[in-house]
């Protein structure tokens, strides 16, 4: 019957039936086929909830007419008896990029950024292209198509994958006969969105994730703006994105964090996206679900890695092998959190994969059921299709597929997918299933021949008595071709399968290589069932989560506790003093009581005879715990929140802790004069940023002088500012245009929202703190003159090395200092850096913090406070006061934290002895009385870690056997500091 | 007190014209110099207290307990002295501001170039050599940076008018840098970041070993023409020169252990060996000693301890290797801050005596000038200095005196006069 393989042309059934009916026809006379065809003893998955058994599918004209199990069949009807196959409705991608010409990539480069955009008529930035339309960029691809209906799709939403502001997708039919007007089912059909830029422009901004979030902020003041009739001018995209203001947006977030992001982003603007995930929301789950986003869920389980080789394993980090472990879990858990999903091929290294890692969702906990409705029914109601696409119900179109049984099994063979109505054969159905158990008897010698696999494909085992031999088989059509070898000894043979007959004739080549016709007889059927349990049984092991889920995270989360510190010294950072042996009592995350022979109540008493309780320490100036620091795009970049970007599962915040930081300043890099706004964190590990960031965050930005801003140090030659002269003007044309902004504003003239101007005339008012990277004194000077003409003060200059040489007029001014203990010589403007810069300081009465720009520095800032007694002569009580109450008052925290007072946060670190010697470290730290750090703790979990990595290399070696060969890598975060773009 | 101020202002004033660069170098010990009472901390371990060191001609006469002291007397009661610390693998001296590249002599181009020497481009008058004396470091191995085989390096000292005078061993020993099994993803290609397998790593190392290989061959033979590089190697192999070969994971320093060795290299060095603690028995075997990474280092895995790079000195020391302390991987200004390393391995549990050795004694007989360099002994250079208390400790380290071979150099820089400078202005206000 290879016939029908051949030419399935001629067996599209109904395929004349829509379409171009009223277009002319020259090559032939117009055939009407008004005809119904039928499939019979089928099970039909109406959809995912309702089934029929022994029912009937009817369609005609590429829809369904009913199914049932009484359909009445009418007489003009072609019908196809299933016996007992199952019919399914085909499945739909909503996040897909068929058919979609890959953007260019925009030529150039070098080392001169672009500022500007390139095109007229549209928003001012080229990444933001709301008006692209899928439509456009569509061509139909037929091997592209093939390929999605062999794994079971009908129906694809497509759009082009690239932009901030991706414009529409276009919803299409994968059929391949017929036009494309019958293809398009939809041409506008969703918006999509995304933080990556587009790759056909070179306009600099954003550079990052936060300039991409801000940008998208001001995407949607500006429609609102436009829709207001704000603009003289006519901008393509915003009115493209106003007219497309009710499609629903779909956001290629990605990831678990970036699923919060956008979330937070459409909150502000009404907008409910729904949300591309990433594969580790299983992770954040709670949060996640808060969202209330419905997500779009990608398959990408990573395959183990080769771990053969220890020292090559040695690489791979916890973090990856754990993920390797837990991520199919993923689709489980977000069903179990009443998460609704649909499904998408996006991720998948090879689209081929998309079977066996559904298989192994399931296996991992997803039930069928809902595997099937994030398939089907799930991505038609997110189009807004539920009506056309998604079900089988009267009046759908005819997208179904046939298979041979449930359609997840490992052993189903997908017979056929009908998109609508259109027939695409991928396997004969009519095909025998000739799998079982055979013997043959030739040469002399029995055979036994197991036939097992797929009913399409099977596969051959072969023994003599209870010897394997190697045999092969291949089934294709009528004709089943085996071959094996017994020692020397290959037999060949060739069987006709006849449908009556259960025994194969086979014309055999025996090894001397005559020829003869032998029987295989068939001596028991084939048992699927067996394979299956065994594989139930092997329920898969999969790791308890940790917070957070990377090395070093709890196994639970540290809980508060009341604590009663026994007879410590207790240097207060307050006017008090060092205290000999003291008690500290700390209920309810604050500290209680300060005194001699407390009474701990219920609190836990923890003898601290010959150990020093501080403070927490506080950094002012830190780049840990961000996913980006420098948004370099523009010479302002006020609009940008480093708070956006806070990743709360970076390892240094727990080697921080370990150094006895508590609280840290996140500032943006130092690419702008005017950069971004900080986010103030305590380090709250295993606590997802939301809870790291302070309630009632001060509010600071960073601005920036000197080499980095005027782009010094390397070859950038375009951008304004190039010399200190400029960053002058750079400050005061901004705060100019602030003044006259707020003008506007109070004068209820209509005005462009400006979330930049909005964060300047914040400093304006006094609300908002600038920290100010700063080196030489000339332009330590020229900031402090810019804040008295504008009417501002400068809270804190940050790195400040030649603080000393204008302290005074430093003082004067009311601006604190916040620096390093002894850098220098590693740029040319701070040559002139000392040392003794913060004894200087302090003794002309700046507020001063010994501070650390350095993920390394910043977990021993108590030695670097140590240094100014060494440098300058500070006494202890004073240097101690430089990474605690100091950088506390230049942060606006110091009636919260920073000091050992009662009513102040619990933010405390107990120290081995002095905690300004070299040979003291920190035992505990604790946050609002949690402890987030301890020794002991840290002792379980490096065991706890080494048990765990042990059971993810052995159970990845059992696996290597299945053919896994995942090159070991380690997947570095980057660690950023001020000048990291 | 406004009149005190006054004249250190005036002082201040008139320091600030005679010292406008660098540091004059000390003229030769003249007399005989006498500490007494002071902690003597030997630098091999050991600690004598209350005691005396004498030191003539540059060289330490008589030193313990019942010492009687002779000549000029420096009384340094409650005080303490120490060998001067020593900088291994540095590039002072050859670069002066990072990011200046007109102040940068410190890597050349080639990828083998063993013949580049660091010594004749070493600055004497370097602001920052200068400011590594008043925390007691004292000596310093100028090494050239970068590429495969780096250069050859020079031991000198830092009170010198030009390189000659600074020279304390020329051409001490050869830098070579070990390639890496894993590297880093090249994410500008669109590789992610991090790290995987470096598919070239035999080819690297094959590559390192066919040119020791045909320099020692070089040596041997009658060669018509010279070969710059080969010559170069020559001292690697009649054992005159130490062969430094940079590597941190246990596998590199496992194949550059067994490759060096053996290629018949007579001494060798481990730098970095950030995974040495795992191999310590094949580093003893071979007699290979560390100088390893500084403490002041976060852990380059993403899983090690928090507290790996501090506990790594000891771990070595205590399987029986000889370690000592080097921060090539850092800004040069940062090595002023060896004693602080030290101070830190030690307030992780190491002895502090034995800490000290990691940065003075251990260093020198790493580096091979231990007969004259690195520990108090008489027979010694006198080359240390007397701090207020401990100088391991920054709160502590406050130097009143040091001695480069027994000549007293000045302990103010660019930065102290700057100190003062400023400070006189605000007396004056």
């Amino acid at each position: 019957m290879k016939w029908k393989l051949a030419i399935p042309a001629i067996l599209w059934l109904g395929a004349f039936a829509f379409g171009q009916e009223y277009y002319p026809k020259n090559d032939g006379v117009k055939a009407a086929d008004e005809n119904y065809t039928a499939f019979t003893n089928a099970r039909i998955y109406v959809s995912p909830g309702q089934v029929i058994d022994n029912g009937t599918l009817l369609i005609r004209k590429g829809k369904v007419v009913a199914a049932g199990s009484s359909v009445r069949i009418p007489e003009n009807t072609v019908t196809m008896d299933l016996e007992g196959k199952y019919i399914y409705p085909s499945f739909i991608d909503v996040f897909s990029d068929y058919g979609i010409e890959k953007p260019k990539r925009a030529p150039g480069g070098g080392r001169t950024a672009q500022y500007e955009a390139t095109r007229e008529g549209f928003y001012w930035n080229d990444h933001i292209r709301p008006e692209q339309q899928a439509l456009e960029a569509y061509s139909f691809d037929q091997k592209a198509a093939q390929a999605l209906r062999k794994l079971g799709f009908g129906v694809v939403n497509s759009h082009v994958t690239d932009g901030i502001a991706r414009g529409t997708g276009v919803l299409l039919a994968l059929q391949d006969e017929g036009a494309e007007g019958d293809r398009v089912l939809e041409g506008v059909s969703g918006q999509y969105f995304s933080f990556d830029k587009s790759v056909t422009s070179r306009q600099s901004y954003p550079t990052s994730l936060m300039g991409a979030m801000a940008l998208l902020r001001q995407m949607y003041y500006d429609a609102d703006w436009y829709a207001r009739g704000g603009s003289a001018t006519t901008d393509r995209s915003l009115e493209a994105l106003l007219a497309q203001k009710n499609l629903v947006h779909f956001f290629a977030a990605g990831d678990k964090g970036n699923i919060l992001r956008a979330d937070g982003i459409g909150d502000a603007f009404g907008v409910q996206y729904v949300m591309l995930a990433g594969g580790q929301e299983y992770e954040n789950i709670d949060q996640i679900k808060a969202t209330g986003a419905t997500l779009v869920v990608p398959l990408n389980f990573p395959e183990a890695f080769d771990v053969s080789n220890p020292y090559e394993a040695g690489y791979i980090s916890l973090e990856d092998m754990k993920h390797w472990n837990q991520a199919p879990t993923n689709p489980g858990v977000l069903h179990q959190n009443g998460i609704a999903f649909a499904f998408t091929l996006q991720g998948l290294q090879k689209q081929t994969d998309f079977m066996p890692m559904l298989r192994k969702a399931i296996q991992y906990g997803l039930p069928e059921e809902e595997a099937l409705r994030a398939l089907t029914t799930e991505p038609a109601r997110l189009l807004g299709q539920a009506d056309q696409i998604g079900s089988l119900q009267t009046g759908r179109r005819a997208n179904f597929l046939i298979a041979s049984g449930p359609v997840f099994d490992e052993n189903t063979t997908l017979y056929e997918n009908w998109v609508n109505g259109q027939r695409d054969i991928l396997a004969d159905m009519d095909q025998k299933d000739i799998r079982g158990t055979y013997t043959l008897t030739a040469a002399g010698k029995t055979f036994t021949l197991e036939l097992g696999g797929k009913a399409a494909a099977p596969s051959l085992k072969v023994k003599r008595d209870t010897t394997d031999l190697k045999g092969k088989i291949a089934y294709s059509g009528d004709w089943a071709d085996l071959s094996f070898t017994d020692g020397d000894d290959r037999y060949r043979l060739a069987a006709r399968v006849q449908r009556d007959a259960d025994n194969l004739q086979a014309k055999t080549v025996l090894p001397d290589g005559k020829e003869t016709r032998l029987t295989l007889k068939k001596t028991a059927a084939f048992e699927a069932e067996k394979e299956k349990e065994a594989k139930e049984d092997a329920a898969p092991e999969v790791l308890p989560l940790t917070y957070p889920n990377i090395g070093y995270g709890y196994a639970a989360l540290p809980k508060q506790e009341d604590v009663l510190f026994r007879n410590a010294t207790v240097w207060t950072s307050e006017d008090a003093g060092i205290l000999e042996n003291t008690d500290v009592l700390v209920r309810g995350g604050k500290i209680a009581r300060i005194g001699k022979d407390l009474s701990p109540g219920r609190a836990r008493v923890i003898d601290a005879t010959g150990k020093h309780l501080t403070a927490g320490i506080i950094d002012e100036h830190s780049h840990i715990a961000a996913l980006a620091i420098n948004e370099a795009g523009h010479n302002s970049s006020a609009e940008v929140k480093i708070s956006d970007v806070v990743d709360p599962e970076d390892p240094d915040i727990y080697r921080n802790l370990a150094g006895g930081v508590t609280s840290i300043q996140i500032l943006h890099g130092s690419a702008n004069p005017i950069g971004g706004r900080s986010a103030i964190i305590k380090l709250k590990w295993g606590q997802p940023a939301s809870e790291m960031l302070y309630k009632d965050m001060p509010k600071y930005i960073k601005f920036a002088l000197g080499e980095n801003v005027k782009q010094s140090n390397w070859q950038s030659y375009s951008r304004f500012p190039q010399t200190r002269m400029g960053v002058e003007q750079v400050f005061l044309n901004y705060f100019q245009r602030a003044k006259e902004y707020q003008a506007k504003k109070d004068a209820g003239q209509p005005f462009r929202y400006d979330e930049e101007m909005e964060v300047l005339a914040e400093i304006l008012r006094g609300e908002r703190f600038i920290s100010c990277h700063s080196y030489v004194q000339s332009e330590i000077n020229m900031l402090m003159k810019v804040a008295d003409k504008m009417g501002f003060r400068v809270n804190t200059f940050t790195h400040i090395l030649e603080g000393y040489k204008v302290a005074d007029k430093m003082a004067e001014h009311g601006v604190g200092g916040s620096t390093f203990s002894d850098w220098w010589a590693y740029k040319f403007e701070v040559n002139d850096a000392i040392p003794y810069n913060a004894a200087i300081m302090h003794n002309q009465g700046v507020t001063v913090a010994i501070n650390s720009d350095d993920a390394e520095m910043s977990r021993r800032l108590n030695q670097e406070a140590a240094k100014t007694v060494k440098y300058g002569g500070m006494s202890e009580e004073e240097a101690w006061k430089m990474v605690t109450i100091n950088p506390a008052k230049l942060l606006h925290l110091d009636q919260r934290t920073g000091s050992i007072k009662e009513g102040k946060d619990a933010d405390l670190v107990l120290w081995s002895g002095n905690p300004l010697s070299v040979y003291s470290k920190a035992e505990k730290t604790y946050i609002e009385g949690v402890p987030y750090f301890d020794l002991e703790t840290d002792t379980q979990i490096r065991s706890r870690m080494a048990q765990e990595r042990n059971t993810l290399i052995d159970m990845m070696l059992d696996q290597k056997d299945g053919g896994n060969k995942r090159a070991p890598r380690m997947n570095r975060r980057e660690r950023l500091h001020c000048n990291s773009l | 007190m406004k009149s005190t101020y006054h004249i250190l202002t005036i002082l201040l004033l008139l320091l600030g014209t005679t010292a406008r660069a660098q540091q004059t170098p000390a003229p030769p010990q003249q007399e005989t110099i006498s500490i007494t009472g002071a902690t003597l901390h030997l630098g091999d371990g050991t600690v004598v207290e209350n005691g005396t060191l004498v030191f003539s001609d540059g060289t330490i006469t008589a030193m313990g307990a019942g010492v009687t002291p002779e000549g000029r007397i420096i009384d340094a009661s409650g005080k303490h002295v120490y060998p001067g610390i020593i900088a291994p693998v540095k590039s002072l001296g050859l670069v002066e501001i990072d990011a200046v590249r007109p102040s940068d002599d410190e890597d050349e181009i080639g990828t083998m170039i063993p013949h580049v020497r660091s010594l004749i481009a070493y600055n004497a008058e370097s602001k920052v050599v200068e400011s590594m004396r008043p925390n007691g470091v004292l000596l310093g191995q100028a090494t050239p940076q970068g590429g495969t085989i780096s250069g050859t390096s020079s031991i000198v000292q830092f009170d010198a008018w030009n390189w000659e005078d600074a020279a304390v061993k020329t051409d001490d020993g050869i830098h070579l840098h070990w390639p890496n099994s894993f590297r880093r993803g090249r994410w500008w290609l669109g590789e992610p970041r991090g790290m995987r397998p470096n598919k070239d790593y035999p080819d690297e190392q094959a590559a390192i070993l066919d040119f020791i290989r045909s320099a020692k061959a070089y040596g041997k033979g009658a060669n018509a023409d010279m070969n710059p590089a080969y010559a170069a190697m020559q001292g690697l192999f009649s054992g005159s020169q130490r062969l430094y070969v940079y590597a941190e994971g246990e596998r590199e320093i496992v194949d550059a252990v067994t490759a060096l060795k053996e290629a018949g290299i007579a001494h060798v060095v481990l730098v970095g060996g950030y995974q040495a603690y795992k191999v310590t028995g094949l580093l003893k075997e071979h007699n290979i000693p560390v100088l390893v990474n500084e403490p002041h280092a976060l852990p380059s895995m993403a899983d090690d301890a928090y507290d790996l790079p501090y506990r790594l000195p000891k771990m070595l020391a205590d399987a029986g290797l000889l370690v000592g302390i080097q921060n090539q991987g850092m800004s040069n200004f940062q090595t002023r801050n060896l004693p602080f390393y030290a101070g830190h391995v030690a307030g992780q549990g190491m002895d502090r005596e034995k800490a000290l050795q990691l940065i003075t004694g251990n260093t020198a007989k790493i580096l091979g000038i231990d007969d004259r360099y690195g520990t108090l002994a008489q027979g010694k250079s006198a080359t240390l200095f007397i701090s207020e208390g401990d100088a391991l400790d920054m709160r502590t380290n406050q130097l009143s005196h040091a001695f480069i071979d027994g000549r007293e150099i000045s302990l103010e820089t660019h930065q102290t006069e700057l100190w003062k400078r400023y400070t006189g202005k605000y007396a004056r206000q």
